[in-house]
Parts: C-alpha cells; sequence; structure tokens
C-alpha cells in the first residue's frame, strides 16, 4: 500500500481497520463529557470533519484528538464548528422562496396568527431571507419566528445580522429570483463591518439553542424549515427528528425541506400531502 | 488489480466531461453491471434532470440523479446534484453542502475520498477531461487504499489540465485514450463472473 495521502484536511486511510472503533469511541466521549450526541450523524462527512480538525490541531489520529477534546472544552468548541456545518445563504434556492411565496403565503393568510420553526438555522441568512418575505406579503407582523441552532456561536451572528457585504451581489440576484418585491438594497445599509440588516426583521425572531437530537419540541407550529440539516444524520437519527416534527406541527401545517430532502421512506410519510414536491414542501394532513 | 472484485466505479469529469462520459457509455456493453457514480461540475441552474435524460440516451441501464441515503444498485449510473457534494458509505449514498472543495461542489474528491474508504480494493476510478485539478487527490486516494486508478490521456482529452493533475499525484494503473476505457473496464469487472453488491 502507498503511503497515506492527506490533503484538502482530508481523511488518510487508516492504518488498520481501528478508525471506526476509534470513532465511536471519541464519539461516545464527547456525548458523555459535552452532551453533544454525534453518534448518529452520517458517517462519510463525519469522518471529514472529523479529519479536518485532526490535522489543524496537529494531531495524527482519531484517538489523538479524542484524548485533546476530553481535555480542552477550547478544542471542543472547535471541533463543534467543524461537526456544524454552517454553508448557507439568503434566498438559497430561490424557486423554493418563490415556491413558498404562490404556495403557503395564501395559507398563511387564512391565520390570525402565525408560528414558524425555522430548525438549524445556522449563521441567519434563512431566518432573514424569510423575515423579508413574510414582510412583503404583510405577514410579518402577525408572525413569531423561532429560530434555532444546536451551536451557540452561529446564533450570535445570527442577531447581530451582518453579513459579508461581498455577497450581497449573489443574495440580491436570489432575491430577484425569489420573487422579491422591492429594491434588496433596501433591507440593509452597507458598514465597516458589512451589510447591517435591518434591525426590525428580528423584531419578531427569538433565537435560541436547541438540539434537534436531544432536545425535545418547544411549541405547536404551522411552519416548520429544516433545510439542509437531516442530510447529516443517519436513517434512524432522521427517523427520530421527522417524528419531532410532525408531533410539533399544528394539523394542517406546512413541513419545508431542503431540495434533496424527502419524506418518502420516513415513518410519517402519509401523515403528509405534496405542496410541491420539488420543492419539498409538504402539508400535515393526518 | 484482481479481475471481477469491483463493486463501484467512481467517474469525475468537468470541462467537456458530458460528451466524454457519454462515449464512454456508448462502450460498456449491456451484461456489464457495476454500478458507475459521476461527478460532473455543472452549473447550479442547468435544468433539473436534464444532465439525467441525455445520459439515459447513452444506455440501457437506470440513469439517476444520487439522493441522500440511497442504496447503491447494480446496473445504475448515478449523478451527482447540481451544488451537492456527493459521498459514498458502502451500499448508499450520502448528500452534503459542505463548502465547496477545489471551487467546485459537487466535488470529485469527495466523491473518490469517500468511496475509496468506503470499498478500499474494491474500487475504480476514473478521471476524464477538465480545466483544473479536482479529482487528483481523490485518485491518490482510491489508490492509496488499493483501488484502480484510470485517467483519460491528456493528449487527447479535449481538457487536459484534470488528467494531467490526476497522473501527477499517482501512479495511475492505466492512462488511455477515451475509446479504450470501456473496454478496460470490461476486463476487469467482466472477465470473471461479477458479484452482487454487499449492502
Ligand atoms: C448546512 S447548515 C443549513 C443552514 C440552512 N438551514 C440552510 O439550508 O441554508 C446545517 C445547520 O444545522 C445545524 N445542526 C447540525 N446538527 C444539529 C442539531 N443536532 N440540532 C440543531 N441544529 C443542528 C448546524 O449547526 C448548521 O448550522
Amino acid at each position: 500500500m502507498a503511503a497515506p495521502e492527506a490533503r484538502n484536511g482530508s481523511p488518510a486511510p487508516a492504518r488498520e481497520d481501528v478508525e471506526p472503533l476509534e470513532t465511536e469511541l471519541l464519539l461516545e466521549a464527547i456525548n458523555r463529557r459535552y452532551g453533544y450526541d454525534f453518534r448518529e450523524y452520517a458517517a462519510a462527512s463525519l469522518k471529514r470533519r472529523l479529519w479536518r480538525r485532526i490535522h489543524a490541531e496537529g494531531l495524527e489520529s482519531v484517538s489523538g484528538l479524542q484524548e485533546k477534546v476530553l481535555h480542552d472544552p477550547a478544542c471542543m468548541e472547535r471541533l463543534l464548528r467543524d461537526l456544524s456545518i454552517n454553508v448557507t445563504s439568503m434566498f438559497r434556492d430561490p424557486s423554493f422562496y418563490l415556491a413558498f411565496r404562490e404556495e403557503v403565503v395564501p395559507l398563511l393568510h387564512t391565520y390570525p396568527f402565525t408560528r414558524i420553526w425555522n430548525a438549524g438555522c445556522s449563521t441567519g441568512e434563512e431566518v432573514y431571507s424569510i423575515a423579508i418575505l413574510l414582510q412583503e406579503e404583510g405577514l410579518y407582523e402577525r408572525t413569531r419566528i423561532y429560530a434555532t441552532d444546536i451551536n451557540e456561536a452561529v446564533l450570535e451572528t445570527a442577531r447581530a445580522g451582518v453579513f459579508p457585504l461581498d455577497k450581497m451581489q449573489d443574495y440580491t440576484q436570489n432575491y430577484i429570483r425569489a420573487g422579491g418585491k422591492r429594491a434588496f438594497s433596501e433591507y440593509y445599509v452597507a458598514a465597516y463591518d458589512g451589510a447591517r440588516f435591518q434591525r426590525s426583521l428580528t423584531d419578531n425572531v427569538v433565537f435560541a439553542q436547541h438540539n434537534l437530537v436531544s432536545d425535545r419540541s418547544f411549541n405547536e407550529f404551522n411552519v416548520i424549515i429544516c433545510r439542509n440539516v437531516m442530510i447529516y444524520f443517519d436513517r434512524s437519527l432522521q427517523d427520530r427528528v421527522h417524528r419531532l416534527f410532525y408531533e410539533s406541527l399544528a394539523m394542517f401545517g406546512i413541513l419545508a425541506l431542503g431540495h434533496k430532502e424527502a419524506i418518502n421512506f420516513t415513518p410519517h410519510a402519509s401523515a403528509y400531502e405534496a405542496i410541491d414536491p420539488h420543492e419539498k414542501l409538504y402539508r400535515k394532513v393526518a | 488489480m484482481t479481475v471481477g472484485a469491483y463493486e463501484l466505479i467512481v467517474v469525475g469529469a468537468s470541462w467537456g466531461g458530458l460528451h466524454a462520459f457519454s462515449e464512454l457509455l456508448d462502450q460498456l456493453p449491456d451484461d456489464f453491471g457495476a454500478p458507475v457514480a459521476l461527478a460532473q461540475h455543472r452549473s447550479i441552474d442547468a435544468r433539473r434532470g436534464g444532465l439525467e435524460d441525455l445520459l439515459q440516451l447513452h444506455t440501457r441501464w437506470h440513469v439517476r440523479e444520487a439522493g441522500d441515503k440511497m442504496p447503491i444498485e447494480r446496473r445504475h449510473v448515478y449523478v451527482a446534484p447540481p451544488d451537492y457534494h456527493l459521498l459514498v458509505e458502502r451500499g448508499s449514498f450520502a448528500l452534503s453542502v459542505d463548502e465547496r472543495v477545489q471551487f467546485a461542489r459537487p466535488s470529485i474528491d469527495v466523491l473518490f475520498e469517500s468511496a475509496a474508504d468506503a470499498y478500499g480494493s474494491q474500487l475504480i476510478g476514473v478521471v476524464l477531461t477538465g480545466a483544473n485539478e479536482d479529482g487528483a487527490a481523490g485518485l491518490a486516494r482510491v489508490k492509496a487504499a488499493g483501488g484502480v486508478a484510470i485517467v483519460q490521456d491528456p493528449h487527447e482529452a479535449e481538457r487536459a489540465t484534470m488528467p494531467q493533475a490526476a497522473i501527477d499525484a499517482t501512479s495511475a494503473d492505466a492512462i488511455l485514450p477515451l475509446n479504450e476505457i470501456g473496454a478496460f473496464l470490461y476486463g476487469l469487472c467482466c472477465a470473471a463472473p461479477a458479484r452482487e453488491v454487499t449492502t
């Protein structure tokens, strides 16, 4: 066998096949020491993330990382940032927001008040996008958005509402394609530290830490938006989170998933009807 | 290289890749059963299902966009969806929206590296035409894990950068003109009775 290759912070091939065992022990240790349970995260992606941290810490094995993480909470913080993949953008998948405008907004107009749960909101780009959409559709005043994530650090960014200026061109394009009704630049001012979004967009938003693996439901919602979070979970964890969502949705409530996430094959599939199967918009009907 | 012992073929292609991969599919006979997974750099705005439809014209196997947790089946060609990384676990696919790697999502490296971890010596990696260096690190990992590394001859590839980078990164088992890759794969996979994919 050739020498292990390690590029892009990606994993080197295991010397022997002890790596699955080391990984199991590491995840067990993290769970017992810090209460974060990554044991049912999808293996291939988790492995990439662990090796990125192992290289960044100048370590050589998963068990090396275990030792460091157990003794050094700051290292755990860094690992948590790696494991919670926070990649996001405003009006990501514009066609989703367009469908939300056209197919969900009319339903919400029939409610006196709407509670929305944005689960796995990351640094908040999704929350601000939804808030803008609801404002333009005249719904924001009677909506409360609960924006949650496992990672407290990203929630800080989300609360601040300052996003990189160099992204605004892309976001403006997305906003237009998402059916935006105004000029996107009306929603932020360019400051020294980035594009500062209007404070009023978060007037009706509650940001809170919530772990989908271990925390319970905390309310009954009319809409749950959870995009590109469950692809990082294995099948059994996906099923459990689907149960959590099912139990947290009011009757006729809306479930919105990422473009490549489907409700088929989950235990609650038959309880939903598709409002827009391509955009992964579902409605609880049973 | 052991004949007949391969469970999965991963292919990476960028500039000129659609044409090259179609031609490769044309060469594969019907009794060739090993599943094929393709990471082709493509635009996010590409029409939904467009690439799959085009490829379907070149094969009698099922061409599918790979989905999260989708089982890997024989006589199927899987295509990485635009704007997602495609990863392989033993017996199934996984998707992720992690950062772009080498400016690309899907990244060929991500597909190849995860497939090498899952399938080791039962994997074949093929790097085709392209104008960047994605796939080089991935092919090196395929090789290091005991799999077979095949590269399209840069001299006849529509763009030479990607196959050349792959050649520089590892000692490829074969550097071949496109029209010989199909026969080579067939020889590797089908000269002995094919085995079932274990899921
Ligand atoms: C790829 S981002 C998706 C962001 C956004 N929803 C989007 O689609 O653009 C995934 C987010 O899920 C969060 N996450 C991962 N595991 C979680 C868990 N167990 N509970 C809550 N959030 C989690 C991560 O911290 C990260 O911010």
